[in-house]
């Protein structure tokens, strides 16, 4: 009995061959959507790694000699020797390109590019890996597009040989260090710790590009999920009539059960399978530009192939067969509370549907009311992905009673027959495809939410990136005599030398960094302030006013006017700015009031200001003829392209994701109405009968898609941008301490209208004109034969 | 009313040619009604829906008033379908998504012939007046099968064409739907066609034609 049923039960998919592709490209697809991101995001996590253990400037906390000379091959011995765990880079220009020397046994995990590890395997042979145009006379060189401009990277053995160089340049230290670790100066003499500055401002914002990727990680499975759920509830759903016989023929509904949850077992697998294929193959696709992102910001190579892990497969064959189990269960659930001998029809599932609705918007409901609370006691990281969870989920379930009030006016507002039904008959579609609708919901919700997020984050942070970068050189000086010869040295050489000092201090009882620039164009041409007073920059540097951070303008409540007490002086706020990297308080005094109350203090670090074309000359001077160390002289300009380039292609990324989100929600849509077109035809035929040409309930069934994908936009819109308040105001103050302003974009939404309209138009074409060519005698035979 | 002359039309099926209709001549005066007979298959509800414009004729002449069907494109079969003739059929007539009441009314409104006393009064006579918020799934099958008369009827059709409207009821219910609908459709001064199985409901029509093997017999 179980084998005939089992038989029975699968020869439905012989006759539905093409249903049976569409629920297996549903599951593949969702999966495909859900691996592809956490691919890339796996890539771009290990790549974050890799880029953070670069060679470039200011990443990695480095040792260095206080005298600015080589650090001797038996003081890096002694460290390692004690626990230490550092490894050396030999640094040094020839003919102008910068060569870069690593040990490859210690460096840091991923440092030192691909290449290193692919030399592990190589003959004896001496290679560098060169940045694109570079040649070293008389060694083999290999072009890496990935790595930063005119440099070369090889084995410290190799590179000290060719720099003819004496020990070693500088220890980079490793994340993770011993607990119990002798402090440096017991071991040796003469050498400093250097803790990354500078560049860490943007090693947060990379940050945020994770968690604009984990974000999207998320939607797309919550997306994932709703899509995998629809194709598998109508699947079942069309076999009610087939179930209901079986049943009738004495067949066990425990039976039908189980055999119907192994069948999905076994699809979700394979769609499973194929979805983790077609995953890896979108995240191949995207992964360059995110290697580049991450490559761009560090100078470094960050491996632009992907590399098979099996995390992905497991992820993404767990989340079809939970997702294929998932929806099959309340399916089955369904099955088993329908009445034995309630019809295949539409109508009586739909009444059924009519109490679940009721239990479905209060869920719905309790859900919002969830995500209200937690909007209010978001503190954390996990309340701000559960208050997303809750606001995606509840909108979601909401959909339907939404898109069913306002079909409803559109029916009472309707005038003539044909409308009053087409308005009466869309709300009975509704139980087939809110399915669908819910994933072209949160696919577009996700498209604004992200795209308003990666927006508002590029306009803050171009403006920001103008403000702090605006010098092209960032130089450090070794030590207070070191900076007076510095200054020295370059006066004259430059445009203006703006000596960046900074004191601890206390202001209103709470820590901040003071800092006195002097006057100079570069600050009042490029800081942006998120509200000031008129002329503050004079009040600023005449002593009468202060600047400060957004982080101690919350933190202290303050605003423009109040009282800011400091040691020894006590000024008004003049003007309050952004600053997005940082987690401290920061206060802005005029230069002279700063030398007064700090005549010894002396700047360790300038921002240099020099004509772009002569960065790289002034660069050399300083390096060959002043003899700083390499690492001291920071190329702002350089970063700050790259910094740019980055959400260009952030863009790219995100982009492209959206686009296959809402493709994937638009298959959704059109697999759904495949499937439903089954039971049109019976619901149609009196129509047509009555007058209605087919031409025209081919047009009318394309409207009717068309139009509850924009009932869906104007319900996704608010949903949206809820959703990039969340990510910008909850989940990135949780994560980095700071929140970005949020900026609405209203054209790209108009847009994605558009081509939300297109894709759901592209969807139902082909299903209204498979009704549109049905043959009369099948229209026919509704009216005679019992269905 | 309706007139048909040497009607042909037959049908590819499993590649091979069933002539259903084998020349079929008949004429039906206005407010006449004719009961059509004959055993299954034998292309009563075939020339049923050539009269109604549902199908498409091969050769012979179907004329509803001064329209010749065979001559009419798709959407002028549509016009013909909303305007001019009432199709009821054995079941599956009433559309889902709408009420009873939106249901009486449809046709009326489609064709521009809405008058709402008149489907009141219809709505009436079929003694559904307490149904009328209801869904047609909510109905038995007799009262579906009323409402449908009353919509086809609402739109006061020149041409009434039945192809078995009573053929899933039980022969009491039948015999008073029949009843029902001769009443109306008098009043109305509408032809009726009407394909039956049944001996006794043929005998309350006017006339009566019976088909054999695609001809009268
Ligand atoms: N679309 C079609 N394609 C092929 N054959 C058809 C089609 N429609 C009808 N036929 C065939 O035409 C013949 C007449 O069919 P029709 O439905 O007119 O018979 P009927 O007299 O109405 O029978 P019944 O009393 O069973 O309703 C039958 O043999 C039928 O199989
Ligand atoms: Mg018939």
């Amino acid at each position: 009995m179980r084998r005939q049923a089992l038989i029975a039960l699968l020869s439905y998919w012989r006759r539905n061959w093409l249903q049976f592709f569409t629920l297996l490209a549903g599951l593949a697809l969702a999966t495909a959507l859900w691996s592809g991101v956490q691919a890339i995001n796996a890539e771009a996590r290990a790549s974050y790694d890799a880029a953070a253990a670069t060679l470039g400037e200011g990443q990695y906390t480095q040792i260095t000699a206080n005298n600015g000379l080589p650090i001797a091959v038996e003081d890096y011995v002694a460290l390692r020797r004690v626990g230490w765990l550092v490894s050396p880079v030999v640094e040094g220009r020839l003919d102008g390109v910068r060569l870069i020397g690593v040990e490859p046994l210690t460096a840091p995990q991923g440092i030192g590019t691909t290449a290193l590890s692919i030399e592990a395997e190589l003959p004896s042979e001496p290679t560098l890996w060169v940045s694109s145009g570079v040649s070293v006379d008389g060694v083999t060189t290999v072009e890496t597009p990935e790595l930063a401009p005119n440099t070369a990277i090889g084995d410290i053995g190799l590179v000290s040989d060719l720099l003819g160089a004496q020990g070693i340049s500088r220890l980079l230290v490793l994340s993770d260090q011993p607990v119990r670790q002798p402090p440096l100066e017991s071991v040796v003499q003469g050498l400093n710790v250097q803790t990354p500055q500078g560049g860490s401002d943007i090693g947060r914002l990379t940050d945020s590009f994770h968690l604009n990727l984990t974000a999207f990680g998320f939607l797309s499975f919550v997306v994932g999920i709703f899509i995998v759920n629809g194709a598998v509830g109508l699947a079942f759903e069309q076999r009610r009539p087939l179930v209901r016989t079986l049943r009738a023929l004495g067949v066990p509904l425990r039976t039908v059960i189980a055999i119907m949850a192994a069948e999905m077992a076994v699809l979700s697998l394979l769609g499973g399978v194929i979805g983790v294929v077609i995953g890896y193959f979108i995240a191949a696709a995207l992964l360059p530009d995110v290697a580049a992102t991450l490559q761009g910001l560090y100078g470094a190579d960050v491996g632009g192939t992907l590399a098979i892990r099996p995390v992905w497969w497991l992820s993404g064959l767990g989340i079809a067969l939970l997702g294929g189990m998932a929806a099959s269960a309340s399916a089955l659930w369904k099955l088993s509370r329908m009445p034995l001998l309630a019809g295949a029809q539409p109508r009586a599932w739909s009444m059924q549907a009519g109490r679940g609705r009721v239990i479905q918007t209060i869920a719905g409901l309790f859900m919002l009311a969830a995500a209200g609370i937690f909007a209010l006691i978001a503190d954390g990281l996990v309340t701000g992905f559960a208050l997303l969870g809750t606001l995606l989920l509840g909108a979601a379930l909401l959909l339907p009673m939404v898109l069913n009030a306002a079909l409803a006016l559109g029916q009472r507002l309707a005038k003539g027959p044909v409308w009053e039904w087409f308005w009466a008959d869309t709300r009975q579609q509704l139980p087939g495809l809110s399915l669908a609708l819910a994933a072209l919901l949160l696919a577009m919700a996700a498209n604004i939410g992200v795209s308003t997020m990666v927006s508002s984050f590029r306009q803050t942070f171009v403006g920001f990136l103008d403000q702090r970068l605006a010098a092209e050189l960032y130089v450090t000086a070794r030590d207070e005599e070191d900076a007076v010869a510095l200054e020295q040295f370059l006066a004259g050489k430059v445009e203006s030398v703006l000596p960046i000092e900074q004191i601890d201090v206390e202001a209103n009882g709470l820590p901040a960094e003071l800092y006195g620039p002097i006057d100079d164009r570069t600050y009042r041409d490029n800081w942006r302030f998120l509200s000031q007073v008129p002329q503050m920059w004079d009040i600023v540097q005449a002593g009468e006013g202060v600047a400060i951070n957004e982080q101690l303008s919350y933190r202290g409540d303050l605003q423009l006017g109040d009282m800011l007490e400091l040691p020894g002086i006590t000024l008004p706020v003049v003007g309050i700015y952004g600053d997005y990297g940082n987690p401290i308080g920061q206060v802005i005094i005029g230069r002279e009031v700063f030398k007064e109350l700090y005549p010894d203090s002396q700047a360790l670090r300038y921002g240099v200001r020099v004509l772009p074309e002569d960065v790289a000359a002034l660069t050399d001077q300083l390096v060959s003829e002043y003899g700083l160390p390499e690492a001291n002289v920071i190329n702002q300009a350089g970063i700050k392209a790259y910094s740019l380039d980055i959400f260009e292609r952030t863009f790219t990324v995100t982009g492209a994701l959206n686009w296959l989100t809402l493709g994937v929600a638009g298959f959704a849509i059109l697999m759904s109405l495949l499937t439903l077109s089954g039971m049109r035809i019976p619901q149609l035929a009196p129509l047509w009968a009555l007058g209605l040409t087919r031409g025209r309930l081919e047009r009318l069934e394309i409207l009717r898609t068309v139009m509850l994908t924009a009932w869906t936009f104007v319900f996704a819109l608010p949903l949206g941008l809820a959703l990039a308040w969340v990510l910008l105001a909850v989940v990135n103050v949780a994560a980095f301490g700071w929140r970005l302003p949020m900026f609405v974009f209203p054209t790209s939404y108009v847009f994605l209208l558009v081509q939300a309209l297109i894709a759901a138009g592209a969807a139902a074409l082909w299903p209204a004109l498979k009704l549109g060519r049905t043959p009369t005698s099948h229209l026919l035979k509704v009216f005679a034969n019992e269905r | 009313m309706l007139k048909i002359r040497d009607l042909q039309k037959s049908y590819v099926s499993a590649g091979q040619t069933v002539q259903v209709l084998k020349g079929v001549s008949l004429d039906l005066a206005g407010a006449e009604t004719l009961a059509l007979t004959g055993e299954s298959g034998s292309g009563k509800s075939t020339l049923l829906h050539l009269a109604a414009g549902l199908d498409v004729v091969d050769a012979g002449d179907v004329f509803v008033g001064e329209t010749n069907v065979g001559k009419l494109n798709e959407a002028g079969r549509a016009h013909l379908r909303r305007d001019v003739v009432g199709v009821i059929f054995q079941q599956f007539n009433l559309i889902p998504s709408l009420t009873v009441e939106a249901n009486i009314a449809f046709h009326a409104r489609l064709a521009g012939k809405y008058d709402a006393d008149w489907c009141k009064r219809l709505a009436d006579r079929i003694g559904l007046t307490e149904q009328l918020g209801k869904y047609p799934e909510q109905l038995s099958g007799g009262q579906q099968q009323r409402v449908a008369i009353a919509r086809t009827l609402a739109a006061k059709p020149a041409l009434v064409l039945a192809d078995e409207p009573t053929g899933n009821l039980d022969e009491e219910t039948a015999a008073q739907v029949i009843a029902l609908m001769l009443e109306l459709v008098s009043e109305t001064g509408a032809a009726l066609l009407m394909v039956t199985h049944s001996s006794a409901l043929a005998a309350m029509l006017d006339r009566r034609l019976h088909l054999r093997a695609g001809q009268v017999a």
